[in-house]
């Protein structure tokens, strides 16, 4: 226990702004995704860490970082399908270009 | 304070020198003679026939993404496997309900033809 | 250790949406050899529909009864029960508008089928969620569904696009979501929402975690400012799963919010400030920007951030008021928002580009070759507008009024400014349907099928009778909401 929760924390947050800022700035849908799953990640610190110095008897955090971890695939596995279509009728994956729909 | 690091330290430093001498031994002591076969890059003993750079068969998408989903489905199981002793039947046929649901899925893919690669 | 003694009639309902959409799964390799044909999809969708039909009796005859549990995860109470009846009202509506839709543009009915009916199992599991799991789980199961249903119609270059917008800012609100369960996880040491309600420390994790979690329901219900993939999706997705979703997804999420927000207790009175000022901005923003648009099905979109808007004051009435006008609205935005959708299906082709098709020009001139359809779609509209004696009308008072009784009194003639405004959109298109001579863009691009004809009379139906005993049935569901409140 020699670690303060904090740091945990603290890189956690930092995860999950590195993610954040891959999801606002890249212009790829897949580097976009890329940030998302950081973001997801990042939160799964976030999980194991509290449940390891919060309430370690009940390992409610690990069973939602598990939960987590099956949804993030799920996404990704959809999410790859829906580029790939994409890419097949349009011939780019840069949400700048991406942009029939507006107004 | 510091001293509880000790341990995370003992660790790189273990990892360091473990690689290092991963790195430097071979060039020490093994045998050196250089041919143009051995400055390719390693494709598991085969001769590398195009340049890594290059665009993957949709097929490869499909086995990933079949891949993704049914690998994350067995993370399920670890914790399952280990409370099975005191979760006794009931936990067996929890499992099998939901193994059930997955093979429901597997033989969609399946009859879909998602494993035929042509 | 003991083992969880888990009661299956909590989720009977959602066990049999499941058990349908497994069996709706495989239909399609029944009968080898068949070409996928429009009476194969009929076929499919039928024992879709009778899953409906069974889950919803279900959920109708544990009406009234106690409420139960699952480990505190998932809970069935009378809310709980009255969400499930709506969003499979909303399924069920919007199932006989894909009935004859559609095997126009795709032959992939089986996928169709199942994928929709496991976004009706997520929207019930999330509304009777009482924990954050399965809370997440549920809304991840519904989302995932959505997705892939937005972006069916694989031809269409703007099917493709709603999806990937609708996943990649569906995927980036549920890492906000997540954040915001791990931190309130963090304040309490639990996930359940007693347990959350009970140790909150109400310092900054737990104000932290609740606002992220209130983001990520924000995007859910296309909250301005979380509401920017509305249009696009509801514009680019099948008009069918438009409807359905617009109707499932809001009814989900302000039951989950509901719920959440009980658990967040103490602070209410913090929380109702933000709640009264994002739905300001949310009704004001929809209907300004549904004002300008050209395309029905945008506007439909607009129109519906408008009413999240509206649903939200009675959100930030509270528990007492507010929940039951809540409950009420969405009974009613169910019957007139997927009948107004289903008029629109008719109007536009399938297969068409998106983007220039059922245009409100479309509309002209309605009432000289399809009177009644006009008639229908006019009282569709009124209904959304808020005027009397619809069920639009009384779900607005029902808001407004518990607004005023909580003492938002600026937030009810907020809300009624907007209602005022939002008529005259909806009557641009009454006016062009009755007053215009059809031209040659104006024509039924798809022919009135039996089954989207259903769709629409019950829809109609329900706008009149919800109006006509309006009185009646908030009591019902007032019952509801003082259970719930009470607990």
């Amino acid at each position: 226990m020699a670690i303060p929760l904090s740091w945990y924390l603290i890189v956690a947050a930092a995860l999950f702004c590195i993610g954040f800022y891959g999801v606002l700035a890249r212009r790829n849908a897949v580097a976009i995704l890329m940030g998302v799953e950081l973001m997801l990640n990042a939160v799964n610190i976030n999980f194991l860490a509290f449940w390891r110095y919060v309430r370690p008897e009940e390992p409610l955090g690990q069973v939602f970082a598990i939960f987590v971890l099956a949804v993030a695939a799920a996404e990704a596995a959809v999410g790859l399908a829906l580029i790939i279509s994409i890419y097949r009728t349009r011939k780019t994956i840069n949400i700048d270009n991406i942009d029939l729909l507006r107004g | 304070m510091m001293i509880d690091y000790l341990p995370l330290l003992i660790l790189f430093v273990v990892a360091a020198v473990f690689a290092a001498i991963a790195i430097i031994m071979p060039s020490l002591i093994g045998p050196k003679n250089p041919n143009k076969m051995k400055q390719e890059p390693i494709e598991s003993g085969m001769i590398p026939f195009t340049d890594a750079r290059q665009r993957f068969p949709v097929q490869y998408y499909m086995v990933a993404v079949l891949f993704i989903l049914f690998d994350i489905e067995v993370v399920f199981m670890y914790p399952w496997a280990v409370l099975l002793n005191k979760l006794k039947v009931f936990g067996l046929i929890e499992m099998g309900f939901f193994l059930l649901i997955l093979l429901i899925g597997y033989v969609y893919v399946w009859r879909k033809g998602a494993f035929e690669w042509d | 250790m003991n083992l969880p003694h888990i009661d299956f009639s909590v989720i009977t309902p959602e066990l049999i949406v499941i058990a349908t959409a497994l069996v709706v799964m495989l239909a399609e390799f029944v009968g080898a050899h068949a070409t996928p044909s429009p009476t194969r999809s009929h076929r499919i969708a039928l024992i879709a529909l009778l899953g409906l039909v069974l889950a919803a009796l279900a959920a109708v005859a544990g009406l009234g009864r106690a409420a139960t549990d699952i480990q505190g995860m998932l809970v069935a109470d009378d809310l709980g029960r009255y969400l499930e009846l709506v969003v499979l009202l909303a399924a069920a509506l919007g199932l006989l508008l894909a009935w004859d839709y559609l095997p126009q543009f795709t032959k992939m009915h089986s996928e169709y089928y199942a994928l929709y009916l496991l976004a009706v199992v997520g929207m019930m599991f999330m509304g009777k969620s009482t924990e954050l799991i399965t809370l997440f789980v549920s809304l991840e199961i519904l989302s995932v569904a959505l997705y892939v249903l937005t972006g069916f119609h694989r031809g269409q270059l703007a099917a493709g696009e709603a999806a990937l917008k609708y996943f990649l800012l569906g995927a980036f609100s549920s890492a906000f979501f997540i954040y915001g369960a791990a931190l309130l996880y963090g304040d309490t040491g639990s996930t359940h929402l007693v347990d959350i309600a009970a140790r909150a420390s109400g310092g900054f994790l737990t104000l932290a975690g609740l606002a992220l979690l209130l983001v990520g329901f924000g995007f859910k219900l296309a909250v301005v400012p979380f509401h920017m993939w509305t249009p696009d999706v509801y514009q680019g997705a099948p008009t069918p799963v438009t409807a359905f979703m617009s109707v499932g997804t809001k009814a989900a999420a302000f039951v989950a919010l509901f719920r959440v927000l009980q658990a967040a207790g103490v602070s209410y009175a913090t929380w109702s400030l933000v709640l009264a000022l994002l739905a300001t901005l949310t009704m004001t923003w929809g209907n300004l920007a549904a004002l300008r648009q050209s395309s029905l099905k945008r506007m439909l979109a607009y129109s519906s951030i408008a009413h999240a808007g509206y649903m939200l004051i009675g959100v930030t009435a509270g528990m007492q008021l507010g929940l039951s006008a809540v409950l009420f609205y969405l009974f009613a935005y169910a019957f007139m928002n997927i009948g107004a959708f289903a008029v629109v299906s008719l109007l536009e082709r399938p297969g068409y580009h998106a983007t220039q098709d059922a245009t409100i020009d479309a509309a002209r001139g309605l009432f000289a070759r399809k009177p009644l359809l006009a008639v229908v779609m006019a009282i569709f509209l009124l209904s959304l507008a808020g005027v009397p004696p619809l069920a639009g009308f009384f779900g607005k008072l029902y808001l407004f009024n518990a607004a005023v009784q909580s003492g938002w009194i600026w937030l009810a003639i907020v809300g009624m400014i907007n209602s005022v405004v939002s008529a005259y959109y909806y009557l641009r298109v009454t006016v062009l349907m009755f007053m215009t001579e059809a031209d040659e863009t104006s024509f039924l691009r798809s022919p009135l099928s039996n089954a989207t004809g259903l769709a629409i009379a019950v829809a109609m139906v329900g706008t009149l009778l919800l109006g006509i005993f309006a009185g009646p049935w908030l009591q019902q569901l007032g019952q509801a909401a003082l259970a719930f409140a009470g607990s």
